[in-house]
């Protein structure tokens, strides 16, 4: 019979989880609440004496200071509704999972299987409000059905009943492990259905592949020969969905595009992937010639670069969107600790150093209405920023770099951008580091977590729109305790060279893990019954897909097996040998020794042709709005710092730790008060070196709305120009791509993909050439292509998104640049040229606008220039450099000024202007976008030397830095356009977000 | 010549342990181990070896039963392999033998929630205070000014003039007593050795952001009545150089930062009293 521990905190001690939940009972659903109080509830399913169940509460289940706690029977008192929440049966419970440990510490016994501990929170609720008010706090706010239950108590029921009883929430199948056959000798229509329904996510044109290969009679033959029938095992099915879903196989991306301008040229393109983004590396690097600093790009689950002599970098960014949308929470935990696992399963394996973040949302303030299904803005930043926090700071891994981007379309689909940079020894056990191997007879070892039903179907799900059939075992919560034991573990068996290859178990789970494995040597036979379960009742293909997370795969030569495995016991961490590696050119998979999948390696990652894509490129045509003249732009300046894509993000980034490890140089805030934005950061990951590892990134999907191409080199430019302007050297700099698109394919649903697939096609030509003009090897990068919802009556398309993200390094860290202003005195200088640039802009987006003339990026004028300021930044003569990006000139010299304490006078007509007079004003000079600019200061004693440095550049002298804390910025005709205090201009710009 | 030893463990969720470790190191120790906590319960390493032990910071079991709750009940309950003792014994007998701990963050928690701070009469083993959840309600990561008590018995905040700059990275760090007599004989006996306060290291102060979490008496670390446990929750281990202060780049600071100053107490006591 189970038990149910309660923990209170006493009356006396202020509940600050409570007090949060009522905050936002009163912010999002406009309930008046009196008060909420929480109870931590441990439902404990297992034999334990009374005295255990004492010393379990007293122990480690409450703490004496602040709770008191009951053994059945409730402490619930002086409260109008109770609310408890807890997880369905299955989905990852950690607080259980360390609960059930603690007991098992106490007792000295281990659980036998089928016991457990189950944590669910009681939230006590005092207010007048009925029934149907109560459900709307629990569903809107306390709880995700996907993936927890609740019960609503009122006190009167409440204490009819004495509080609550005991509810196990354990998994219940019937323990059949079946392997069905399936008949693919059907109709086309059947075809599609079997596809469908069984959420395999493969075309008509695939399905009839598949078809075809089990009609081959040399292939029947094969089969018979292992006992399996001529049609599928839906193992085998399974098997191939999740290698051939666009999430795997990238099948845009590699697909033949038929590729129409608007000129009407037409080109074919073979694969985007291999044109453009493979390209570019293998260009670059022949131009680098004996300066190349790659060492493993888009072969290894993330890209490595040289650092220094004994060093390597190595830098890999995901996304994690449709689990995101679903579970806000628990997909963006599972996103950060999930591309934890590709530096760690790069190579032989790297020390992890830094996260970053980037998330597109919706407005939080949205108040129109949604579309069913999909959460409300609000409720998924708070669940990203959440899941993020506890995966990064758990982790220890500081989250140095990010952004929060907004715009309506995101409520269709988050973006929610993951990255996470490791160090690897250049030479491992004498080997290098970022090479690794498997030889046939190397045995196949699963380490981690155990294997539940979580996550199945997560890599073909996210290759289809959001729609209100998204499957709930799709979503995945993280563990980052279970995933930081293991890979405290694994780096040591690294060093004692116990395994030859590793990789990670994410998206398709082992069927992709040790599929790609396979690939290497050339097969694999593999036992699914030997694979751990979180509990009983997996089909054999649930197993071969689940991606429940903290796994990865490893090849360990047999004769150190026994190392390994006793090692990992001694870690505390699980590690269970699946099979064999082999040479015989077959995935081979069996359960409990008998064949369930024979599939030829060939079939698998080569059976499947080339999409077929059309693509045509229309250039929108918006109405290009007049630019308002007047006299005093203040009020625009202090909207603009107000609006959400440029205010402050303080509340955000103070929530992740951004200094573990001991490296952290430039802060992302920084200045008098610790308040003023960092344009990049940098660390120091080897601690009694000066070295400095750079990271920045750049993103603009507005720029979207007018030609993709220019967004594409605009991201570019603001990820290197981030990184140039703390002093990054461009000698060792290199890039990854992030796509995420709406669905390119042509359909009946989606009308418009040759358009999109244009968009695609323009934005991989920006791709090209502007890392070739900037040296910029592209290491690493992914693609996540159906970024819609659509269900049935209403479509939301993301705008098309590329995050630029680039990785390198500053010899020495103690001439890093910050963005604030110094001391007074100082010269103001504006690097670069600006134009009559306000397409896409924030202050067109203010105005509600797009307009056309979206900024263009000249990288030879700005590449010689970067090189020249990075010159000034190693003589030690730039006091500050804040690069322009949204909202311009002014926005720049607002945030460098408040920053640093100081006010700045800005003389417009000094600044530098290119292109056509006629648009030149006073509007484009303080808002316009121009690319490749930067806003430095420089102390007067040190003018000749920066001069002279900056000569035979674009770059002008427009102001000063002066002791009155007041921005001042004077127009064309002389006068004053903008004067605004410091206070103000922080003050509007930091109290958008303050309180989320 | 006999070397001066730290060890720092990790495990299970520690996160801070190499720069715990730079920082033994750069303090004057001449030796810094970093002993996972699976190579101490099979014996392989044991804490008698040593002088100084770090309890730093991370997120012991994911702080799931509550900070630190988890790891307090492995240490207590756990067995050494090989040697019939509990692991518990090795702490009670490193403390008996006059050598020193420091906690930081979670390991600051961790010695709380165990009962080692404030070790009233020589009773490790009795928690009286605990670190919970922030009154703010979330995770912070921002630098606070830290007003020393130069009449504290802690051998770790020595020569510390006013007080000292320090990062603080927690969710649950807000200080309470399990009553008022705890409180004031913590206040009494000088134990309370860091309060959080203004740039001027004046008056403590209960004010957001300078005090972060709402702590009661505004205490950010505390010591024993020996002066040699000490934990606290902002973060020596992460200021030892200047490039790590936010504002570096404004600042004529000293090449040192504020949180080395406890590594090399650490160690100046250690060779002073602990190497015979």
């Amino acid at each position: 019979m189970a038990h149910r521990i309660e923990a209170a905190l006493k009356e006396s001690v202020r509940d600050a989880r409570g007090e949060r939940i009522k905050r936002e009972i009163g912010h999002f659903l406009h309930l008046p609440v009196d008060e909420v109080r929480t109870i931590d509830v441990y439902t404990v399913d297992a034999p334990l004496t009374q005295e255990e169940l004492q010393q379990a509460a007293a122990g480690p289940f409450s703490d004496p200071v602040i709770q008191e706690w009951s053994i059945d029977r409730p402490l619930a008192a002086g409260f109008d509704f109770a609310v408890e929440v807890g997880f369905r049966p299955g989905v990852t419970d950690n607080v259980g999972r360390t609960a059930r440990e603690a007991v098992e510490y106490l007792t000295g016994r281990p659980f036998a299987a089928g016991e457990g501990v189950y944590y669910s929170v009681q939230y006590l609720l005092k207010g007048a409000f009925g029934v149907s008010d109560v459900e709307r706090i629990a569903t809107g706010l306390l709880c995700n059905t996907l993936i927890q239950r609740y019960s609503v108590l009122s006190a009167a029921d409440f204490m009819a009943r004495r509080g609550y009883s005991p509810l196990v929430p354990k998994v219940l199948a019937d323990i059949k492990t079946e392997v069905r056959e399936i008949d693919l000798n059907v109709s086309d229509a059947e075809l599609l259905r079997i596809s469908k329904e069984g959420v395999l996510a493969l075309t008509l044109e695939e399905m009839r592949i598949i078809q075809a290969h089990y009609r081959d009679p040399r292939v029947v033959a094969e089969r018979a020969k292992v006992g399996l029938g001529a049609g599928p095992t839906d193992v085998e099915l399974e098997c191939l969905a999740q290698t051939w879903s666009e999430h795997c196989k990238h099948k845009i991306f590699s697909g033949t595009v038929q590729y129409e301008d608007e000129q009407g040229n037409t080109q074919e393109i073979k694969s985007l992937f291999k044109s453009f983004i493979q390209r570019t590396t293998k260009d670059v690097r022949a131009k680098l010639g004996d300066r190349d600093f790659c060492l493993s790009v888009f072969k290894d689950n993330a890209g490595v670069i040289r650092f220094n002599d004994r060093q390597s970098l190595v830098f890999k960014v995901e996304t994690h969107n449709s689990p995101s949308a679903l579970d806000p929470y628990g997909g963006a935990l599972t996103g950060i600790v999930g591309v934890n696992r590709d530096p760690f399963g790069t190579g032989q394996g790297a020390k992890l150093i830094f996260n970053t973040d980037v998330f597109c949302f919706a407005d939080p303030f949205y108040e129109k209405p949604l579309p069913t299904r999909l959460l409300h803005p609000r409720r998924i930043y708070e669940g990203v920023v959440e899941g993020v926090e506890h995966g990064g700071n758990k982790s220890g891994i500081p989250t140095v770099n990010g952004s929060l981007v907004f715009d309506e379309r995101f409520a269709g689909k988050p973006l929610v951008f993951c990255g996470t940079a490791g160090i690897m020894p250049l030479e491992i056990n004498g080997k290098p580091g970022y090479e690794k191997s498997i030889q046939p007879g190397d045995l196949i070892v699963m380490t981690g977590g155990r294997i539940g039903k979580d996550g199945i179907h997560g890599a073909t799900f996210s290759s289809e729109e959001l729609n209100e059939n998204s499957p709930v075992t799709a979503v995945q919560i993280g563990d980052p305790i279970t995933q930081k034991r293991m890979f405290d573990f694994l780096i040591r068996a690294r060093d004692k060279a116990l395994y030859r290859f590793i990789t990670d178990n994410g998206a398709g789970g082992l069927s992709s893990s040790v599929g790609e494995m396979a690939g290497e040597c050339g097969g694999c036979r593999m036992d699914l019954a030997k694979a751990p379960l979180k509990y009983p009742g997996l089909n054999p293909w649930e197993i071969l897909i689940s991606e429940a997370q903290e796994r990865m795969s490893l090849a360990v030569p047999p004769e150190r097996i026994n190392e390994f495995l006793a090692m990992a016991a001694r870690f505390g961490v699980e590690a269970t040998v699946l099979g064999e590696f082999t040479g015989n050119g077959v995935f081979h998979v069996l359960y409990d020794g008998r064949t369930v999948a024979w599939l030829p390696m060939a079939f698998m990652h080569e059976g499947l042709p080339p999409m077929q894509l059309r693509a045509k490129w229309e250039p929108p045509r918006h109405d290009e709005p007049a630019v308002e003249v007047k006299g005093d732009y203040s009020d625009d300046l202090t909207a603009l710092l107000s609006s959400l894509n440029i205010c402050s993000k303080e509340s955000v980034v103070r929530r992740y730790d951004h200094e573990v490890q001991g490296g952290s140089v430039v802060k992302p805030f920084i200045g008098v008060d610790n308040d003023g934005p960092s344009d990049a950061a940098v660390v120091r990951p080897i601690l009694d070196s000066f070295e400095g590892v750079v990271t920045a990134h750049g993103i603009c999907p507005r720029y979207s709305d007018i030609d993709t191409y220019h967004m594409t080199a605009n991201a570019i430019d603001e990820a290197l120009r981030n990184y140039v302007a703390v002093g990054g050297s461009l000698g060792l700099v290199a890039g990854l791509d992030n796509f995420c698109w709406c669905d390119p394919v042509l359909s009946e649903k989606n009308p418009d993909g040759p358009y999109k697939m244009a968009q695609l096609v323009r934005s991989n030509q920006a791709l090209y050439d502007i890392c070739m003009a900037y040296n910029l090897p592209l290491i690493s990068g992914k693609d996540s292509m159906k970024n819609d919802f659509y269900d049935g009556s209403t479509k939301i398309s993301i705008p098309p998104t590329l995050l630029f993200s680039v990785i390198g390094k500053i010899e020495d860290a103690r001439k890093a640049v910050t963005m604030d202003v110094k001391r007074p005195g100082d010269i103001v200088y504006l690097l670069g040229k600006t134009g009559d640039e306000l397409g896409g802009s924030e202050y067109f987006a203010l105005k509600g606008a797009i307009g056309n003339k979206v900024p263009l990026v000249d990288t030879g004028r700005s590449y010689r220039r970067y090189q020249a300021y990075h010159q000034a930044v190693m003589q030690g003569v730039v006091a500050s450099c804040h690069d322009l990006s949204d909202g311009g000139l002014a926005v720049a010299a607002a945030e460098s000024a408040f920053a640093g304490g100081y006010g700045i006078s800005l003389d417009l007509s000094q600044v530098l202007w290119k292109g056509d007079v006629a648009g030149r004003s006073d509007a484009p000079l303080l808002f316009s976008e121009s690319a490749s600019r930067h806003l430095v200061t420089v102390h007067p004693d040190k003018r000749d030397e920066f001069e002279s440095v900056m000569s035979g550049n674009c770059f002008a002298s427009i102001g000063v830095v002066t002791a009155e804390p007041v921005l001042a910025i004077f127009g064309l005709n002389g006068a004053a356009v903008v004067r605004a205090g410091l206070a103000e201009l922080k003050e509007a710009w930091q109290k958008t977000l303050r309180e989320l | 010549m006999k070397k001066t030893r730290a060890i720092v463990i990790t495990g299970n969720g520690t996160n801070c342990e190499a720069e715990a470790a730079h920082a033994c190191r750069l303090g004057g120790f001449d030796e810094a181990v970093i002993a996972h906590i699976a190579e101490i319960l099979s014996g392989e390493i044991r804490l008698d070896d040593f002088h100084f032990l770090n309890l730093t910071g991370g997120f012991l079991d994911g702080d799931d039963l509550g900070s630190a709750k988890a790891q307090a009940n492995r240490l207590k309950h756990a067995g050494v392999a090989g040697t019939g003792e509990k692991l518990v014994e090795q702490f009670t007998r490193f403390i008996a033998a006059g050598k020193l701990i420091l906690g930081v963050c979670n390991g600051f928690q961790l010695m709380v929630k165990m009962g080692m701070l404030p070790g009233f009469d020589g009773d490790c083993l009795t928690q009286r205070t605990t670190l919970t959840f922030n009154d703010c309600g979330r995770f912070q990561d921002r630098w606070v000014y830290l007003k020393a008590d130069p009449a504290s018995p802690s051998v770790f905040t020595r020569g510390i003039g006013r007080g000292i700059y320090l990062p603080m990275r927690h969710g649950e760090g807000k200080f309470l007593c399990d009553g008022t007599a705890t409180l004031e004989r913590i206040e009494r006996e000088h134990l309370a050795v860091l309060k959080y306060s203004g740039p001027d290291y004046g008056a403590a102060t209960m004010e957001f952001p300078l005090n972060p979490n709402g702590a009661q008496h505004a205490i950010a670390g505390l010591c024993d009545p020996t002066g040699r446990l000490m934990g606290l929750m902002p973060h020596p281990e992460a200021f030892v150089h200047y490039t790590h202060h936010p504002r570096w780049t404004r600042e004529e600071l000293p090449e040192e930062g504020d949180g080395l100053k406890l590594f090399r107490n650490a160690a100046e006591y250690v060779r002073e009293h602990l190497l015979v």
